[in-house]
């Protein structure tokens, strides 16, 4: 067993283990829950370690068959594209995991799917057979369905079901897609590096439709407007780790799809659709920062906020050139931890006053200072702040777009002055001013708190000062991939 | 020898009374003995097909003494839930219950 | 070595923000040290410098197209000029806050904020590229965003650190994508390498304009020129050491020494040194106009920055490379001498407003009589500092630029006369409202003293009587066409004018405010009324913004909310409803009775059997 296949395991197994113990036993549930997130990290610091930079192609591949007879193996491989997501995911994870600890109705079932959830993450972006993938991407959303409708907030059913329907929607089509590949190829595969090679060669129309087809799966998880509304609902209602999850990792798998599909299947169709693209995500950027400006409730502004940085990365995308592919996988994985650290916040406060409202705070700087500079360091990694890491991804999205198109680039730019202005107008509102009467001095940041944010804070700032040390692992697969996407 | 299609009238009008029984009666013990009568008319053209179209093997007859069994262990089962019903409800008539109206 | 300059003030500021509780009143020692350590290497950098040791690279920071963005150390005569200014203005500032925050709740946090201040400024100089200045650029920013928000309870500071951070980001933006342009025409962001670029730069001149206009745009940003200048008054809400160094030497020096940093830029494209010029000189005459009838004095003093900030971009603009940054390092000295005798004089009395002061020399003898040599520095007495560096900004304005020379000359005009008339009303005079003014402790009048002395004594080093040593050490190298070093010969009519200026505007103030007593006379009243609130209100400027940009840009925000809540997620509600709606269609077929549903079933049997005896057309037959 190869370590990709531990990696996907392990969360697994440590499910299997937890149905094992009583559910009144929550001492047990947590650690076991702990160990099995923590022995993921464990691994995926392995995978990270062990890693060839230099190599620009599929490491750790471990192929069996599964189903001989249509062709389908389970195929799991990782490269520089996915290896950032991967240990994004581990990361967040086994820090959404402590984050859980709060949880206390039917810990037993949280944990349970909780740990099938991070499995499915896990896949998703280790899966290099088609079939495997639509497996995994689908398995995601299972657990992503109770652990919200069960734990969430008062709307959670209608967040629920609003999250399951919209996603299946767009995956169905991506269904459509992946048979419609399978039936093109020569011998019929499902294998993801075959299929890139056979799709390439087809016409224009059809790579089009393909491109589409897979588009809208895309497209609903990054989100892209004008499929974005999901997003703010299922996060207000989620509770406190799945929010981290959702923005951390779930919504990679949209920008991670572009790549390991989209781009380097159909290599025609998204030179042709690369404008447009653009333009979408320039109006992510500048539509949800100002639909998070108006926002009262602290964690839809987050969303919304979301919505906003993803058309970063989608910019980045669009520019189909190395800077801006390179800007837009660290943007992916910046956002994935400053975002998580954002939402970790909220639910720091959260637990505190059982609010969000933004007008319910004020002025509590004074009587949480460490929680202060937490929130107010995310925030500045968060607005764009050189030196810390969100910057760098959006500094090289922004230049790599800038070679492309010269205007969008101008007016995304504009989006920094607006994301500057609701993340301050978020500082203002909660952490400055005189001490709201309703705001009851809460008890500081705990030592568990604190543990989950510093591992963000510490890659916030290490990212921020030495982008290189990212960098340097996805450069050569970015290189490649550009130069197929560039001929093919 | 009795002709076949004395069995197979037989048989059709047990099905016939199975039929209307289980879409008649309100009785939900009632609409299980119809079940039983339409299972019975099946025995009845099993053992007596095998006894004119294959006498040698017998297979029909065999098939019929799975039927049988089977049909025990099913109104076993029906009657127990026939019974939980009742405690639950106090009434067994069929169309007392539409706990799955759309 | 020389990066260890900016190292330094940020190990401070990591050991205070770490360890400042447990510090306490040692935190503010840790900063002073590191700043004077700053100091020193600074001077072996110069020293260094002289003896031919230059720039040299630390790493890299990231690679873009095989283009690497360096961590580099920038040495050079502009360089080292900035490095020594700050940090004397920074380790006098500091030692006077010890005195000044005495008490503060937030000491340690404070002294760690300003040491950052000071590490984001001493890395904006020190680096080689765009991109490294640009995020010491935003360092600064956060710094002062920082540390005007300071007194986080008080609304009006945490609003005016919101608006320092937003204004000042609106030119970031614009920097930024001048960056992009430069990137774009020329794959190249050292500075070493504009030069070259323009050489080479061919069809994509219009690229370079562009890009040099959108980098002044940041430069309008940070050194608060119109029309970006609205946040500095604001700014005042911080404590008043800050305000000192936010005007003297860090944030408002780096958009000035933006723009001497890329003179090339600049010098190339005479029609990129005209909006300079033209934005420093509307910026110039504008914010000392406001000034004279202000009467807050921590704003009189930041309309005076924007005003002698907009006095040094003219100075850029016109040519004066050295005239410009020359009168950065004077006004560097005097303005923080000034802002830390407001901070005095503050601490004493506990108001701001110069109407309710008066008559306190005697009381504060230090304090007042720094403030007057302040007073004279900026006004451009002879011999004082301000003299001679405003004076080589209206030589350089002489010759060929007769309408910027006329704003240089009118603004050194209003600059004396709203100067003299706040010393007048703060010091002399009678007082006006009760206090018990007392002198302020050792700590913060020593630095007083020292700025004094800088005040006086630092413009010797432009003048003749020195052989014009700051001419020869900063001069913008002739192979761009600059003037190479050589100092002008001297133009005795225009200082004369210059000097004549000072007194007039001088001898106005004394007129109005002394011989007359009055805070404003009455007559001159009555017959500029509608100047006077034109003034007052700062040219409406705020409520503009407020109006134009910052009021319909909230309520799109507000309508897109809505737009999003109701249409976009109305749309998606409406597919949902609109299945729902269909399925209340064929719901009433699921009766939930079991005999409708064997009914059915049988029924369908029935249907099946005649089809497979009759065929589809047996139906027909059967019926």
């Amino acid at each position: 067993m190869g370590i990709l296949t531990t990696l996907i395991l392990l969360p697994l197994a440590g499910a299997v283990f937890i149905l094992f113990i009583p559910a009144k036993n929550s001492a047990w549930i947590r650690r076991t829950a702990l160990a099995a997130t923590a022995a993921v990290l464990g691994t995926a610091g392995a995978l990270v370690y062990c890693f060839d930079p230099t190599q620009p192609y599929l490491q750790f591949v471990e192929k069996v068959p599964w189903i001989a007879s249509f062709n389908v193996w389970y195929f799991v491989g990782v490269d520089g594209l996915s290896l950032g997501l991967v240990f994004l995911t581990a990361l967040l994870g086994l820090l959404a995991c402590v984050a859980s600890f709060t949880i206390e109705r039917r810990q037993k079932e949280y944990f349970i799917f909780y740990l099938i959830l991070m499995a499915g993450m896990l896949g998703t972006f280790l899966a290099q057979d088609l079939f495997l993938f639509y497996n995994f991407w689908e398995i995601v959303l299972v657990p992503m369905y109770f652990l919200i409708g069960i734990w969430g907030g008062p709307k959670r059913e209608y967040a629920a079901i609003k999250l399951f329907l919209y996603t299946l929607a767009g995956s169905v089509l991506m269904l459509v897609g992946i048979l419609a590949l399978y039936f093109h190829a020569a011998p019929h595969t499902f294998d993801m590096v075959e299929l890139a090679k056979t799709s390439r060669g087809f016409d224009l129309p059809l790579q089009m439709f393909l491109f589409l087809a897979f588009f809208l799966a895309f497209a609903i998880k990054v989100p892209i407007f004008p499929f974005h509304t999901w997003l703010p609902d299922a996060h207000v209602e989620a509770p406190t780790p799945i929010s981290v999850l959702l923005a951390g990792v779930l919504l990679k798998m949209g920008g991670y799809g572009f790549l390991r599909i989209s781009f380097p299947f159909f290599p025609e169709a998204a030179r042709t659709f690369a404008y447009p693209l653009m333009v979408l995500g320039v109006i992510n950027i500048i539509y949800g920062a100002c639909v998070a400006m108006a926002q009262e409730d602290f964690k839809k502004m987050i969303a919304y906020s979301s919505v906003s940085h993803m058309g970063f990365v989608l910019v980045g995308l669009a520019s189909l050139n190395l800077t801006g592919w390179n800007g837009a996988i660290l943007e992916m994985f910046n956002h994935g931890i400053i975002t998580g650290g954002m939402f970790l916040l909220v639910g720091v406060l959260y637990d505190r006053a059982h609010t969000r409202e933004l007008s319910r705070f004020g002025g509590i700087a004074a009587p949480m200072p460490v929680y202060a500079f937490f929130l107010t360091v995310f925030s500045l990694a968060s607005l764009g702040l050189p030196g810390l890491s969100g910057f760098v991804g959006e500094f090289l999205s922004l230049l790599g777009a800038f070679a492309a198109a010269p205007t969008m680039t101008m007016i995304a730019a504009g989006g920094l002055i607006l994301t500057a202005g609701y993340f301050l107008y978020i500082i203002q509102r909660v952490l400055l001013g005189p001490l709201n009467p309703e705001a009851v001095p809460y008890p500081e940041i705990n030592r568990r708190e604190i543990f989950t944010l510093v591992p963000l804070l510490a890659i916030t700032l290490v990212v921020g000062i030495f982008p290189e040390l990212v960098l340097r692992f996805q450069e050569t697969a970015v290189t490649v991939l550009m130069h197929i996407v560039r001929r093919g | 020898m009795i002709p076949l299609v004395f069995f197979v009238t037989i048989s059709l009008f047990l099905f016939c009374v199975g039929i209307f029984g289980v879409l008649s009666r309100r009785n939900v013990v009632g609409a299980l003995m119809s079940i039983e009568l339409i299972l019975n008319a099946a025995n009845i053209n099993l053992v007596a097909f095998n006894r004119y179209l294959g006498p040698s093997d017998g297979l029909g007859q065999i098939f019929a003494l799975f039927v049988v069994a089977i049909s025990a262990a099913e109104s076993v089962v029906g009657l127990v839930m026939v019974i939980t019903i009742y405690r639950n409800a106090k009434t067994i008539f069929l169309d007392k219950f539409n706990l799955m109206k759309g | 070595m020389v990066h260890l300059i900016a190292v330094f003030p940020f190990l401070a500021f990591v050991i205070n923000i770490l360890f400042g509780r447990r510090l306490r009143g040692a935190s503010a020692w840790i900063s002073i040290a590191a700043s004077i350590g700053s100091f020193l290497l600074s001077v072996a950098a110069f020293q260094g410098l002289r003896s031919g040791q230059g720039s040299y690279n630390l790493g890299t920071w990231l690679t873009i197209h095989g283009v690497p963005l360096n961590f580099g150390v920038l040495v050079d005569p502009l360089s080292v000029m900035m490095l020594l200014v700050v940090t004397i203005v920074a380790t006098l500032i500091k030692i006077y806050s010890v005195g000044y925050m005495r008490g503060d709740s937030r000491y340690s946090r404070y002294f760690a904020y300003i040491s950052l201040f000071t590490a984001s400024m001493l890395g904006l100089i020190l680096s080689d590229n765009f991109v490294m200045l640009y995020i010491f650029w935003e360092g600064v920013g956060l710094c002062s965003y920082l540390l005007i928000a300071f007194w986080f309870e008080r609304p009006a500071a945490a609003r005016a650190g919101l608006k320092a951070f937003l204004t000042t980001r609106i030119g970031d933006t614009g920097f930024l994508i001048g960056i992009f342009l430069l990137f774009f025409a020329t794959k190249n962001l050292h500075f070493d390498h504009l030069g070259a670029a323009i050489a080479s730069a061919g069809p994509q001149e219009g690229l370079l304009i562009a890009a040099a206009i959108l980098i002044f745009l940041g430069a309008i940003g940070k050194s608060a020129q119109f029309p970006l200048h609205v946040w500095l008054p604001d700014a005042m809400e911080g404590p008043t050491a800050v305000s000192a160094l936010i005007h003297a030497a860090t944030m408002v020096a780096a958009g000035v020494y933006l723009v001497a940093r890329c003179y090339v830029l600049f010098m190339a494209y005479p029609v990129c040194l005209q909006v300079v010029a033209v934005i420093g000189a509307i910026s110039a005459l504008m914010a000392a106009s406001i000034a004279t009838v202000n009467n807050d004095i921590k704003r009189i003093l930041a309309y005076s920055t924007i005003s002698q900030l907009g006095l040094m971009m003219l100075g850029l603009g016109v040519g004066g490379y050295t005239a410009g940054t020359f009168h950065l390092m004077t006004h560097a000295f005097f303005k923080a001498l000034l802002f830390l005798c407001a901070g005095s004089v503050i601490h004493a009395l506990h108001t701001q407003d110069i109407r309710k002061m008066g008559g306190l020399l005697p009381h504060m003898k230090v304090t007042g009589w720094t403030l007057i040599i302040g007073m004279l520095a900026i006004a451009g007495v002879p011999p004082f500092s301000g003299f001679w560096s405003k004076d080589e900004i209206l030589v350089q304005a002489w010759s060929g630029h007769p309408v910027l020379f006329g704003c240089a000359v009118l603004t050194s005009l209003l600059t004396a006369f709203y100067m003299s008339r706040l010393v007048f009303l703060v010091l002399f005079g009678k007082p006006r409202s009760e206090f018990h003014a007392h002198e302020s402790p050792r700590t913060m009048s020593i630095p007083l003293m020292i700025l004094a002395v800088l005040a006086v004594f630092s413009g010797f080093l432009g003048s003749p009587f020195l052989h014009h040593a700051f001419q020869k050490f900063i001069f913008f190298s002739p192979e761009h066409g600059g003037e190479g070093g050589e100092a002008h010969p001297l133009n005795y009519s225009i200082m004369l004018l210059s000097a004549l200026i000072s007194l007039a505007g001088i001898g106005l103030a004394y007129v109005l405010y002394i011989r007359q007593n009055k805070i404003l006379p009455e007559g001159l009243r009555r017959m500029f009324t509608p100047l006077y609130k034109l003034l007052l209100n700062k040219y409406y400027i705020d409520e503009i913004y407020e109006a134009v940009i910052v009021k319909p840009c909230l309520a799109v925000c507000r309508w897109l909310s809505g737009f999003d809540c109701f249409v976009i997620d109305g749309l998606v509600n409406a597919a949902a409803r609109f299945f729902q709606f269909l399925s209340l269609a064929v719901r009433p077929v699921q009766t939930g009775l079991i005999q409708n549903y064997v009914l059915i079933q049988v029924m369908g049997v029935v249907v099946l059997i005649v089809v497979l005896f009759f065929g589809i057309a047996g139906f027909s037959r059967v019926g």
